[in-house]
């Protein structure tokens, strides 16, 4: 990056680290080390929590002590102040590694008569500087000085010569300073602070406010010159430097299942890109919501961390009502894969909602986003553009696999303002509603997927209790068919083929029971060969019988007219037969 | 208000010349307004420096008036003798 690079390029002046996220990024490295470090700022915009947090950091990070210099609020109301941060400064200061010294002017008890200086003021810093060896200094506010004391001239020489003495004593030094008008000081003592100017900024559009920063101005040292959105809550100050980052993200070409098997068929490659970014869009009540949190599921299921970010309905809402239609989320929420960050489009500005996802993305580390609804954001169509811009191209980077789903008013997707976001999708899901024949019933369908030969047709989207699944809808003469009617062709389609199944069966029999009379009839010619081989059998034996009883006869008849029985070759036998076993011997 | 007895505390840093014209215009004034009945302690923060803190001191010469309650400040090398006496709440009534 380009901050880093000039980084290196920085070596000959010192810095001393703020340790507040971000700030040391934009600052390449920290303010300068040993010399003062302006902030100003209008009232409220964080100066005193800045110098505070430049302390505690100090102090329990890189073993620098410090020491607070209150002209404003005292001691306790400042440990007060910054203990819901956790940082425990009584505890500190018992350490001597910081101290406040507050600096009590009351201008109605004070008379003036006569010359003086500041010199009480360095005795008392320096004592202190001493006792704990302090390495930071914040002085805040300084210039209250100014309204507490009459003498201007005196005041001015003072404090050019404590900001010397602050330098001599290689104090990194930062003094807070109240925005003036025109000017970056109300008493303008910028013109002695010269090193590094940084102006906290704290801006109200459209009843939103939106916290900036901007390095005015840094003595010796490359420093990012944009004005970056920050962060003041519960987790202390957090500067966003938001980069644009381009094109030139790493593309993966691992695919990632979205959680509902028919919509991975649909994208022809068995799920989507990991790292891409995918649009749902659809109408109102059309299961956006249920789509993403599929993904989220499918996603934790695989052990991937998850985050939602839901602009419409509270954690619990959200749980309960994905619940109802069979996805489970609660579980993951507990183990910790999944978080929710939900929060109103409308409660902060758009630069407040980039820096905020930004330090959320990179402390979860998420591989997949949901960002529900995206549609949510409201204001100049430029604006907003620049905003999902923004927002893509930060999660890009990261290689995060998005959801973004978009409430339409219509499911003609060319009535829809989508703010170009779809030009800068890789994937499209669209949504829609098919209303037909007195019922309304969800359809999906893939608009686009990038890099996918996805289908072009359009699926029945059922919520069922077991998840959301695709159905094929019914294409049948009529067109396509969803819902009821669809369940009515398919009911008329299983008739149908139960008839045709009826139908060959009875054929079946028919030709069965062909085939059996013909076997039969096939029998009964068999057993009428059979009845023929036998007569011919037994005609054969009455033959036999009858040319022996002949034989015995002749033989007979010739013994009773007194032929020798040797001269009976000499007669030819009658109807001699070829296969008479006497013949053949 | 004759018996009423002034005690002050002036802080110093060191032998610089406003300590010195401090230390000198308030005994004047003291002796002027206050004689006899005056206390008068003499603090040099360069070798009592935690006194700066405790005490709330800033500006040097300070002039604390301890007695008679409220405290009062005045800061300055008390050059200017009606402003010391206005911010001492010294009655100068019937004085020269």
């Amino acid at each position: 990056m380009y901050l880093k690079e000039t980084k290196a390029l920085e070596p000959q002046l010192s810095k001393a680290p703020t340790g507040i996220p971000g700030l040391d990024e934009v600052l390449l490295g920290g303010i300068p080390t040993g010399r003062p470090t302006l902030i100003c700022g209008a009232a409220g915009c964080g100066k005193t929590l800045l110098g505070m947090t430049f302390l505690v950091n100090g102090a329990t990070q890189f073993d620098e002590p410090g020491l607070f210099v209150s002209f404003e609020e005292t001691s306790q109301d400042l440990a007060d102040n910054v203990a819901s941060l956790g940082f425990d400064v009584a505890g500190l200061i018992a350490a001597k590694k910081m101290a406040i010294d507050h600096i009590r002017i009351e201008r109605s008890e004070i008379e003036e008569a006569g010359d003086y200086d500041l010199e009480g003021l360095f005795v008392r810093l320096g004592y202190i500087i001493d006792q704990i060896g302090a390495k930071r200094v914040v002085l805040d506010t300084i210039e209250a000085l100014f309204s507490n004391l009459a003498n201007e001239t005196i005041l001015r020489a003072e404090l050019r010569r404590l900001f010397v003495w602050l330098k001599q004593r290689n104090l990194t030094t930062i003094i807070t300073g109240e925005r003036g008008q025109g000017t970056l000081t109300r008493h303008g003592i910028e013109e002695y602070v010269s090193d590094c100017v940084i102006l906290l900024d704290n801006r109200v559009e459209e009843q939103v406010t939106t916290r900036r920063l901007r390095i005015v101005k840094f003595r010796g040292s490359a420093h990012g010159t944009n004005e970056y959105p920050f962060l003041m809550d519960d987790q202390g100050i957090t500067v966003v430097p938001l980069s644009s980052a381009g094109l030139n993200h790493r593309v993966s070409d691992e695919v990632v299942s979205t959680g509902v098997p028919g919509l991975d068929a649909m994208l022809g490659s068995g799920g989507l890109y990991r790292g891409s970014s995918v649009l749902i869009s659809g109408v109102a009540g059309s299961g956006k919501t249920i789509l993403g949190a599929s993904f989220v599921a499918a996603a934790c299921a695989r052990g991937e961390r998850c985050m939602f970010f839901s602009a419409a309905e509270s954690a619990d809402q959200l749980i309960r009502n994905v619940g109802s239609a069979g996805i489970s989320l609660r579980p993951y929420l507990q183990t910790g894969l999944l978080r929710f960050e939900t929060k109103r489009p409308t409660s902060v500005g758009f630069e407040m909602h980039l820096a905020h996802m930004q330090r959320e993305l990179d402390s979860f580390q998420p591989t997949v986003v949901i960002i529900d609804p995206v549609s949510g954001f409201r204001g100049p169509d430029s604006e907003v553009h620049a905003l999902l811009v923004r927002m893509l191209d930060m999660l890009k980077i990261r290689g995060i696999t998005t959801f973004f789903t978009s409430l339409t008013n219509s499911s003609d997707r060319r009535a829809q303002n989508d703010f170009g976001l779809s030009s800068l999708m890789d994937s499209w899901i669209f949504l829609v509603d098919i209303e037909s024949n007195g019922e309304r019933n969800r359809g999906l369908y893939v608009l686009k997927s990038r890099g996918m030969s996805h289908s072009n047709q359009i699926r029945e989207y059922l919520l069922t209790s077991n998840g959301a699944t695709l159905v094929e809808a019914y294409l049948g003469a009529s067109g396509v068919l969803t819902g009821s009617s669809r369940l009515a062709m398919e009911a008329q389609g299983r008739v149908e083929t139960q008839r045709q199944h009826e139908d060959i069966a009875r054929r079946r029999r028919e030709i069965e029971s062909q085939r059996a009379a013909t076997e039969r009839q096939i029998a009964e010619l068999h057993a009428q060969i059979s009845a023929q081989d036998v007569e011919i059998a037994g005609l054969a034996a009455r033959e036999e019988r009858r040319e022996t009883v002949f034989e015995s006869d002749r033989a007979a008849m010739g013994a009773s007219r007194g032929v020798l029985a040797n001269g009976a070759d000499k007669i030819a036998p009658i109807n001699s037969r070829p296969n008479d076993s006497r013949q053949s011997v | 208000m004759m018996d009423v007895q002034y005690n002050f505390r002036l802080y110093v840093a060191g032998q610089t010349p406003k300590s010195v014209v401090g230390i000198a215009n308030l005994k004047d004034l003291c002796d002027t307004y206050l004689a006899g009945r005056h206390s008068i302690e003499i603090i040099d923060l360069v070798t009592q420096p935690h006194l700066a803190s405790i005490d709330q001191i800033f500006a040097l010469p300070t002039l604390v008036r301890r007695l008679p309650e409220p405290l009062k400040r005045v800061i300055g090398d008390l050059s200017k003798t009606d402003r010391v006496l206005r911010g001492l709440d010294i009655e100068t009534a019937g004085s020269p």
